[in-house]
């Protein structure tokens, strides 16, 4: 139950007995995207400070878990996010200027600024509208899953929470509507050990988080969420399991917010910087680059260029949607409903 | 024609639509093999063994799974037991359901039907008996639909199953067979945000909703032995409402008299008088007065002094005949 799944060893090289195979391209992409995840937070937290955008989330060092599950899915399975996947939604084929446009919520904004940063969406590549709610979207991935079933789609979930996630009802209930009808879900917790200043020994008395699956019917397994390969092998697996009626998996990714919960949060008030240079030798990025390097993918000149090139293209997409307007006024009235002629009735003063 | 209460009349919707649209499904606690505990879902299993879900007991997983499968491109009608027993959804249904057209710019939507009985006159307590509609309203995203009588329980309830977003249907348990219409067998629809105006009449207005409706028509026909006559006007929807029908009937009469069984204090009759204060003031010739439940928790054995009647309303129409 306590054991974590690792992939990468401290050489680099994968473990041969869990390694998931990816080809080299695979494993290129998935180096690129993490990296892209990286860069991105790192800019729109600069972009926040110098207040150009209101506010951002950034997931550092929770890049394998996020780009990894994300990675591990089909194309046509649904992505249920919590707030900090930028990552996933890039994987999902999200173009950068749109995400981007989100976190500016003006007039190039997909859903017109009504929510704030970190709450994009992305039809196109079945990912989810985020909701601030902690632990809601649980339910709602088992539903589209179990509906999934239904219409006898191979279509399974993917759904991202936290540690703190994992003490709302909406977990329970999830977790036990997905252990009942099976639905084909995989639950991935990023236990990144804390919800903003609360430590995961706050949120549960378990010793692990997923031994809780044992309870629901169903299999947890906890891997290293800083090994991309082993989160890609774990999530895989149980993307697998679901397509094929065994139900629902909860996977633990065992990681770590490397940085502040948000832009508004303050870390050096309720953790010491020890633990998280601790963590940070386990940086993802750096603990997947050994991996490539030692396959002889990778060197400085390869790693200079893709600084380079994901910056640029950060540039251009922050240039090209930042000086829009602010979405229109009519924008704030429509979507409430599919039609709505009686709102403009009930809001015009006199009748 | 046949004869349908209020629990029939939305058994034949529901299967009907079935029917008609095999994304609708059914998912609630006892709605299979039991039919649901007031018989509403009753039989619809075995004709539809794989699109009626009997599920664990927990009201938030069956609105927020419910929801899950609205945004798959299903068509879910789950049930909730009780009104009261909705609290542990309202997080997915104000959060979740409500918001998803606006947050996602139109990108994912929750074309969803709540069917849940609400309302006292059943000796229930507080927590079979609540009519907390006026949490629902104040969400804008969400319809909130309380028929009054089985022609419009299975044209209103159809018309919600199709509807494209999210709907709270509310159902008068009071008079869930209480007694019977003529109900068509087949396509019937009643259009959502249409009021009915159940009885004319030129010196007093009574809007209601549900049961209440009832309880206004037997105080109207007290009023008539008087000499005064009551426009009775059901509401039907209270989201979207029926404005220019509240408006006509009150430039009409000059008196309105807003009925409804929940707490007084922010209830929606209250949005009802605020609406006709701001619009046709002018045409009043008295106070706009409220009969409602009083603000405690619904009691158990007063529930007949907590609840409007006949007795209340006809006593507030006569003050506004003679203020
Ligand atoms: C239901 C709810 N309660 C409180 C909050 C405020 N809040 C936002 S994030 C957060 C911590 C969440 O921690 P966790 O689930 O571990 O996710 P993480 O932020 O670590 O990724 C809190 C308390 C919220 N958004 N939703
Ligand atoms: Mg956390």
């Amino acid at each position: 139950m306590g054991d974590l799944l690792r992939v990468i060893r401290d050489d680099g090289h994968a473990d041969p007995t869990a390694d998931p195979k990816l080809s080299k391209d695979e494993v290129l992409a998935l180096y690129r995207f993490m990296v892209l995840e990286r860069t991105l937070d790192n800019r729109m937290l600069s972009l926040q400070r110098q207040g150009r955008i209101g506010f951002y989330g950034p997931s550092l060092g929770q890049e394998a878990a996020i780009v990894g599950a994300a990675f591990a899915m089909e194309p046509r399975d649904w992505i249920f996010p919590q707030y900090r996947e930028p990552g996933a939604a890039l994987v999902r084929g999200m173009p950068l200027k749109e995400l981007i446009a989100q976190f500016f919520g003006n007039a190039l904004d997909p859903i017109h600024g009504r929510q704030m940063p970190c709450h994009y969406v992305y039809r196109a590549g079945n990912f989810m509208s985020i909701s601030s709610v902690v632990g809601s979207q649980i339910p709602l991935a088992v539903g589209a899953a179990w509906a999934a079933t239904i219409r006898k789609d191979p279509v399974a979930s993917l759904v991202y929470f936290g540690d703190g996630g994992t003490s709302t009802a909406d977990f329970h209930t999830g977790m036990n509507f997905a252990g009942v009808f099976k639905a084909p879900v995989v639950f991935l917790c990023n236990n990144n050990q804390w919800a903003i200043s609360v430590p995961v020994r706050r949120q549960t008395a378990s010793e692990t988080i997923a031994q809780k699956a044992v309870a629901y019917g169903f299999d947890g397994v906890r891997v290293d969420g800083m090994d991309a390969l082993a989160v890609v092998a774990a999530v895989r697996e149980a993307q697998r399991k679901a397509h094929a009626g065994g139900g629902p998996t909860l996977v633990e990714a065992v990681t770590y917010r490397l940085g502040p919960h948000s832009s508004s949060d303050d870390p050096t008030r309720y953790r010491d910087d020890k633990e998280v240079e601790a963590w940070r030798r386990h940086d993802p990025i750096d603990v997947l680059r050994t991996h490539l390097s030692a396959k002889g993918l990778w060197d400085a000149e390869a790693e200079k260029q893709l600084a380079q090139q994901l910056d640029d293209a950060i540039t251009e997409a922050v240039h090209a949607v930042e000086a829009a307007p602010p979405p229109s006024l009519e924008l704030l009235f429509t979507d409430v409903y599919a039609e709505m002629p009686w709102l403009r009735r009930l809001r015009g003063g006199r009748s | 024609m046949p004869q349908m209460n209020i629990v029939q009349a939305v058994n034949n919707a529901l299967r009907e639509e079935m029917r008609r649209d095999d994304r609708v499904v059914i998912l609630g606690e006892d709605v299979g093999r039991n039919g649901g505990v007031f018989r509403c879902t009753e039989g619809l299993i075995d004709e539809f063994p794989d699109r009626v879900f009997d599920t664990p007991l927990a009201e938030g997983g069956i609105i927020g799974t419910a929801i899950g499968m609205a945004l798959y491109g299903l068509r879910p009608v789950p049930e909730i037991q009780f009104l009261d027993f909705i609290y542990s959804a309202f997080d997915q249904i104000v959060s979740e359901a409500a918001k998803m057209r606006y947050r996602s710019g139109g990108q994912y939507t929750v074309p969803m039907v709540i069917r849940t009985p609400y309302g006292g006159g059943i000796k229930g307590g507080h927590y079979h008996s609540q009519s907390t509609e006026a949490y629902f309203c104040h969400t804008p995203g969400l319809k909130v639909v309380v028929p009054s009588t089985p022609y419009d329980t299975k044209g209103l309830l159809t018309s919600a199953i199709r509807d494209p977003d999210p709907v709270m249907f509310l159902e008068p348990k009071k008079i869930y067979r209480a007694f019977r219409d003529e109900v068509p067998e087949g396509d019937l629809t009643v259009p959502l945000g249409k009021a009915a105006v159940r009885r004319e009449g030129k010196d007093v207005s009574l809007f209601a909703w549900g049961y209440m409706t009832h309880v206004c028509l037997e105080a109207a026909k007290r009023a008539a032995e008087k000499g005064w006559e009551c426009d009775v006007v059901d509401l039907r929807t209270l989201v979207p409402f029926d404005i220019d029908a509240v408006l006509d009937s009150v430039k009409k009469t000059g008196r309105a008299v807003v009925v409804y069984e929940a707490a007084k204090t922010g209830g929606f009759g209250a949005e009802i008088s605020a609406q006709i204060a701001e619009r046709a003031i002018e045409y009043l010739r008295s106070p706009i007065l409220r009969v409602a439940g009083f603000d405690t928790p619904f009691p158990y054995t007063l529930e007949d002094v907590y609840m409007p009647n006949a007795d209340r309303v006809f006593a507030a129409i006569q003050k506004a005949m003679s203020f």
